[in-house]
């Protein structure tokens, strides 16, 4: 990709002996807002410790705007990072944890003065320019290490979970209002998370990742619709995988449901396509639950366990029942290999 | 256990840790010539009588000069010291720990006979050099460690912030690290210099002609003249150190760092 601004080559990361990350190659274009989704312990802070330059490479090379930047020490890299823990400065006020870059910078008391103004303002911290980030409530703290960042003007902004410490309401907020943040400057955004509906709802491009490596990219509707394994369907919301062989359904006891005409590899099935109460399987509720616009069942069965959901304007199911169900080969999303 | 043994035995480790003070008060306080409890009388006069003493003079500004400046030492010694150890993982960490408690392990009369033998008579030390760094390096262990306990609380990804926002390393220590501890080396500071002060071993054996520090100079003057100047000083001293750390409680919370 020749318009790459951010280019990840092979980029191999250790910890001592520990590979965190390995040959893992990206490449993200300018303007981008890439969020970078995976399980705990899959590589994502390590990855962006290394593009801020927090972490030399054991091998593999980091590009920015067309410059090497392998070798560059942080404090030359131009690359902003709002860490999970925010990291202000806790002996500075809001004003001056903002100055503080520019401070070093060298600017002049007057340009820091309306830079550092603006840029409060954007986040709706203008008000609160004297207090200390002790004295600031959590969202407010994440924004503050927003601005904090966004002020040196960065060539790419990473966040590492900026959201993870707000309450479900707040978290909602926060989000759009870095997705407009982002829109506005064109900056080049990576965000990184654990929640999919949050990587969903903000990225232009998803990178799943896995044990160090990644095990998909594309858009939201890509990697929504279109998992490509079964690690990647599980991560978007299929619970329901089994794997297909020779024209017949695997179950979790390793009996053969024959009658599926998939090619060799695994068929996954979200939780709403499930249709309960006929079919050629049985089972029993073992748990069901009000998620508002749904009941949402957990069935056992032989095959083994099976999400399942029903609109919430019919009665549920009780706990205990015994249903039938289907598994429609024709709503079940198929997937090369087994898993 | 019963109340009342309990009782007796908080008041007795209270006798015994706070009654000598008292005693060396009210025996300062004496009207007659010799050292003696209960005192002959009641007069301020040897209160007064101590800063009439030449060498109480000299050897306060000694002492003075050693705690403030050999803690200053120390703490510019020690303060990076406790950082790297806190935030590298450096090959021979344990060690490096050891060394650096070692003037606390070791008795200071070894730590003194040792520097005498070893620097002061071979190498042509003066005494006051030999002063001035073993000072120092008793406070050294107090400064890493109360250094170290501050440093535990403060989160390091300060510091990387610090850096990407255009600090080198170094800045971010100066920037953003000691100003987070400044509580913990101040208390350092206060404990260091309080150590130093009232320090009797080490500097037992490092005395000369003139040099010597406050509490070696007072066992000097004592084995010559026994009058009850000795007890005023001492309780003079005590109250100082009190009122340090009192007034470092009050402003710092000193208790947290020690
Ligand atoms: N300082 C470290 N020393 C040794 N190993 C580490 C260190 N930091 C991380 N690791 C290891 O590297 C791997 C990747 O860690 P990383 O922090 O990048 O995960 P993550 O994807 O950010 O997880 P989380 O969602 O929990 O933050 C993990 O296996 C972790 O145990
Ligand atoms: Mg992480």
């Amino acid at each position: 990709m020749s318009e790459s601004f951010v280019s990840l080559k092979n980029l191999t990361l250790a910890y001592g002996d520990t590979v965190a990350v390995s040959q893992l190659s990206l490449n993200i274009r300018k303007g981008e807002l890439i969020t970078l989704l995976g399980p705990s312990g899959c590589g994502k802070t390590t990855t962006m410790r290394a593009i801020a330059g927090l972490l030399s490479p054991r091998s593999g090379s980091i590009e920015i705007d067309g410059t090497d930047v392998t070798k560059v020490p942080a404090n030359k890299r131009g690359v902003g990072l709002v860490f999970q823990s925010y990291a202000l400065f806790p002996h500075l006020s809001t004003f001056e944890n903002v100055a503080f870059g520019l401070r070093l910078r060298k600017v002049s008391n007057g340009e820091i003065k309306k830079r550092v103004e603006q840029s409060l303002d954007t986040v709706e911290l203008g008000e609160l320019a004297n207090r200390k980030p002790s004295e600031l409530s959590g969202g407010q703290q994440q924004r503050l290490s927003l601005a904090r960042s966004l002020v040196l003007e960065p060539k790419v902004m990473l966040l590492d979970e900026p959201l993870s410490n707000l309450d479900a309401r707040l978290r909602l907020d926060m989000r759009s209002e870095l997705q407009r943040l982002q829109r506005n400057s064109g900056i080049t955004m990576v965000f990184v998370t654990h929640d999919q509906g949050e990587a969903l709802a903000l990225a232009d491009r998803v990178v799943l990742m896995k044990d160090g490596l990644i095990e998909q990219m594309g858009t939201p509707t890509e990697l929504y619709n279109h998992p490509s394994t079964v690690f990647a369907a599980d991560f978007m919301g299929f619970e329901n995988i089994f794997e297909v062989r020779e024209g017949a359904l695997i179950g979790r006891d390793g009996s053969k449901i024959s009658g599926y005409n998939a090619p060799s590899g695994s068929l996954a099935w979200r939780p709403g396509v499930v249709s309960l109460g006929s079919g050629p399987f049985h089972g029993t509720v073992a748990g069901v639950s009000f998620a508002g616009e749904m009941w949402e069942y957990v069935i056992t069965s032989p095959l083994g366990r099976i999400t399942a959901s029903t609109p919430a304007g019919n009665p549920p199911y009780p706990i205990g029942a015994t249903l039938a169900f289907d598994l429609p080969e024709q709503f079940g999303h198929q997937i090369k290999g087994a898993g | 256990m019963g109340k009342w043994t309990t009782f007796l035995i908080i008041g007795l480790t209270l006798t015994f840790l706070i009654g000598p003070f008292f005693i060396i008060i009210a025996a300062g306080l004496s009207a007659g010539e010799n050292l003696a409890f209960p005192p002959e009388g009641l007069s301020l006069k040897w209160y007064w009588a101590v800063f009439e003493v030449e060498s109480f003079r000299e050897s306060f500004a000694l002492s003075m000069f050693l705690a403030v400046f050999g803690t200053l030492s120390a703490l510019v010694l020690g303060v990076p010291a406790a950082y790297a150890l806190s935030r590298y993982r450096l090959p021979f960490a344990e060690t490096v720990k050891t060394i650096v408690a070692a003037p606390i392990i070791v008795p200071g009369i070894i730590v003194g006979l040792g520097l005498l033998r070893y620097l002061v008579i071979p190498l042509n030390f003066t005494v006051s050099m030999a002063l001035f760094m073993a000072h120092t390096a008793l406070v050294i262990p107090y400064a890493v460690r109360v250094v170290t306990a501050s440093l535990e609380n403060l989160r390091s990804d300060m510091e990387e912030a610090a850096i990407l926002l255009g600090c080198t390393r170094f800045g971010a220590f100066v920037k953003v690290v000691l100003p987070n501890i400044r509580g913990g080396v101040l208390a350092a500071f206060i404990l260091g210099f309080v150590t130093s002060f009232n320090q009797v071993p080490v500097s037992l054996f490092l005395s000369g002609p003139g040099v010597r520090t406050l509490p070696i100079d007072m066992l000097a003057y004592m084995e010559i003249t026994y009058d009850p100047s000795v007890a005023a000083l001492s309780a003079l001293l005590a109250i100082m150190s009190v009122g340090i750390i009192f007034l470092a409680e009050k402003f710092l919370g000193f208790s947290r760092y020690v």
